[in-house]
């Protein structure tokens, strides 16, 4: 299609360098702000409640009447430091035991989808498209079904009760990873290669050493995408923990939820801990994430 | 290490099926190409056999068996698929609510989460920063979430309840005690993160030409006729990714529902959220019937595919590719 551009008014041309809406329709500006602005607030007010609820001590009402948004009244900081070093609940233990989890799973996620990736993006082999297409297909395999035998097979070989289940299959790959990595692979040039081929070095130094390198970007969202699904993962951890002691930060929470009585600040406490490394995470990687979700969307 | 091993040659003949299946070998590719390539596919192929393949086939025989957890069963045929169809009310619940649920809230988080784009996608300063915090929830667990809610919406005190009743509500419902309202309390915490799908429908938007709404303008279109002739059918293929998607993830809906209704699978007030997938964990994991559970499994399988095969059929009629 052929570009065309159109002669602007140049009141529009103004506004719109100032950043305003053109033809000065302040209305539709101020229904947007406004909309989103009630958006904004029912997603952070429930945060803020919970901040609020974690900063009481003991003795103050957690639910009050009207209720408490943002912390104005107790700044009792001592609540987290009793949820993180109580000897019968340690949330310090959980965060160590989750952060283990974490970096075993990101290593495992940023190894094997690259060395996977990396001959469907760059390598010529029988079979490629066939192989490649299995790749796709398994992105459709149905979760509930593979549950109960995976649980099987972990449990009969000795792996319940251990972090093996929520770990080893990170070191197999997962189909979404390897077609990212796929994708960005594809685009560094062909060149690159062939000089290195001509210097001598083999298939192995060429993913090592050149495209390993370069696709640092592409790795990054893999490792963020890695380290929001482990940390967040709840559902293994239930399945295969068993010892408290190597509870996770998800499940040592849904666990206090259903133990507790009216030690509300400590739940919220807690719960507040759970969602600040995320949210560090989220806050630094924002770009790179944002931008390989629209690459997700983008493949639809 | 610098060079993998595979160059040397090798001239075992391979069976004529095998060949006719993977083709031969790409012009211009060596052997040492090729060895070298399935060494680097070597974690996906064993993943593929031992976390998918042998799984896969043992679901099959165990959905075939009276399996237990730490006692092996007996083959029984399709006796547990019987005894599912015609004497278990529990399945048909557990299905109904959860159809029900599909059919309610993909329509209502699909719009909502294209609401938000739309209002995101206006070129206004500080879009940004709205976009940010709209995407908070979506980076957090399901479990903290589903705690900060319960709190939230606790009949009694909770924050909402207070908030509802200063706005003249002299009796909010009770929420997830509620068999009237668990459902729709379970509905207000994914609209909660409704900002996760908006951010994949923006970048759809941002992808959408300009110039096609600058041709519509000077042709006299107004908003609506832009949004009906050109945002819906460009948009389109994101709105498939995301139906499809959030078909599957509704479908499949578990960890928030287990720390509402607790470890043991209650399934909530008169089972209001004993959701299929909820079911099937009480029955495999808290009963520990794991041939029935594996039962339970096929059928939700089967009728997901069903679900994603009628989408795929409307998709050739509403959905529009721009390189066709």
């Amino acid at each position: 299609m052929a570009e065309r551009t159109f002669p602007r008014l140049s009141a529009r041309a103004t506004g719109k360098r100032l950043g305003l809406p053109p033809g000065g329709s302040l209305l539709h500006a101020a229904l947007v702000y406004g909309l989103l602005l009630v958006m904004t607030a029912f997603i952070l007010l429930p945060l803020g409640w919970m901040l609020t609820a974690a900063l009481k001590p003991d003795t103050a009402p957690v639910f009050t009447f009207p209720p408490e948004w943002f912390p104005t009244e107790y700044f009792h900081w001592q609540t987290f430091v009793e949820t993180l070093t109580a000897t019968d609940d340690p949330y310090l233990q959980y965060a160590f035991n989750t952060s283990i989890l974490v970096f075993v799973n990101m290593v495992g996620a940023v190894l094997s989808n690259s060395l996977i990736a990396y001959p469907f993006a760059r390598l010529r082999f029988r079979g490629r498209n066939l192989l490649f297409s299995l790749l796709i297909a398994t992105l459709l395999l149905p979760g509930p079904v593979l549950l109960i035998p995976q649980f099987l097979l972990f449990f009969n070989l000795g792996w319940y009760g251990t972090y093996l289940p929520l770990t080893v299959p990170a070191f197999a790959g997962s189909a979404f990873f390897v077609f990212l990595l796929r994708q960005y692979m594809r685009t560094i040039p062909k060149e690159l290669d062939e000089a290195a081929r001509i210097d001598g070095a083999g298939h192995w130094t060429i993913y090592w050493r050149i495209i390993l390198p370069l696709t640092a970007p592409a790795l990054t969202v893999v490792a963020v995408f890695t380290f929001l699904g482990t940390w967040n993962d709840f559902f293994g951890p239930l399945l295969y923990l068993d010892d408290p002691e190597e509870f996770t930060m998800a499940l040592a929470l849904a666990t206090k939820r259903s133990r507790v009585g009216t030690e509300w600040n400590l739940l919220m406490a807690a719960n507040l801990l759970s969602i600040i490394p995320p949210l560090v995470v989220y806050f630094l990687a924002q770009k790179k994430l944002i931008g390989g979700i629209a690459s997700v969307g983008i493949r639809g | 290490m610098s060079r993998l091993p595979g160059s040397g040659a090798s001239t075992a003949p391979r069976p004529a099926y095998l060949s006719r299946l993977i083709g031969r070998r790409p012009a211009g590719s060596s052997q040492g190409e090729e060895r070298a390539a399935f060494l680097f596919l070597v974690p996906w192929l064993a993943g593929l056999i031992f976390f998918l393949a042998v799984p896969l086939g043992y679901a099959v025989w165990i959905s075939m068996t009276d399996e237990q957890l730490l006692r092996s069963g007996r083959f029984i045929g399709f006796d547990n698929y019987v005894e599912i169809f015609t004497r278990d009310p529990s399945f048909l619940h557990s299905l109904r609510i959860t159809l029900q649920w599909v059919v309610l809230t993909t329509p209502l988080f699909m719009a909502a989460g294209l609401g938000l784009s739309l209002l995101l996608n206006q070129k206004l300063p500080g879009m940004n920063v709205f976009r940010t915090i709209l995407y908070i929830p979506a980076v957090l667990s399901g479990v903290a979430v589903a705690i900060l809610w319960v709190v939230l919406l606790n009949g009694d005190a909770g924050a909402v309840n207070q908030l509802l009743a200063s706005l003249g509500w002299t009796n909010p419902p009770n929420w997830f005690e509620d068999a009237d309202w668990a459902m729709a309390a379970v509905a207000i915490m994914g609209m909660w993160g409704v900002g996760g799908g908006a951010v994949i429908f923006l970048a759809g938007l941002q992808n959408i030409p300009p110039h096609l709404y600058e041709a519509a303008s000077i042709d006299g279109a107004g908003p609506l006729a832009k949004f009906r002739h050109i945002t819906l059918p460009m948009l389109s293929p994101t709105l498939f990714f995301l139906f499809i998607n959030a078909l599957i993830d509704s479908l499949v809906i578990i960890g928030p529902l287990i720390v509402i209704v607790g470890r043991s699978g209650s399934g909530g007030p008169e089972d209001s959220l004993l959701f299929y997938m909820l079911y099937l964990y009480r029955v495999a994991f808290v009963q520990g019937q794991l041939g029935y559970g594996a039962a339970l499994a096929w059928i939700l399988t089967v009728i997901g595919c069903i679900l994603v095969y009628l989408t795929f059929k409307a998709e050739k009629r509403f959905v529009y590719y721009e390189t066709e």
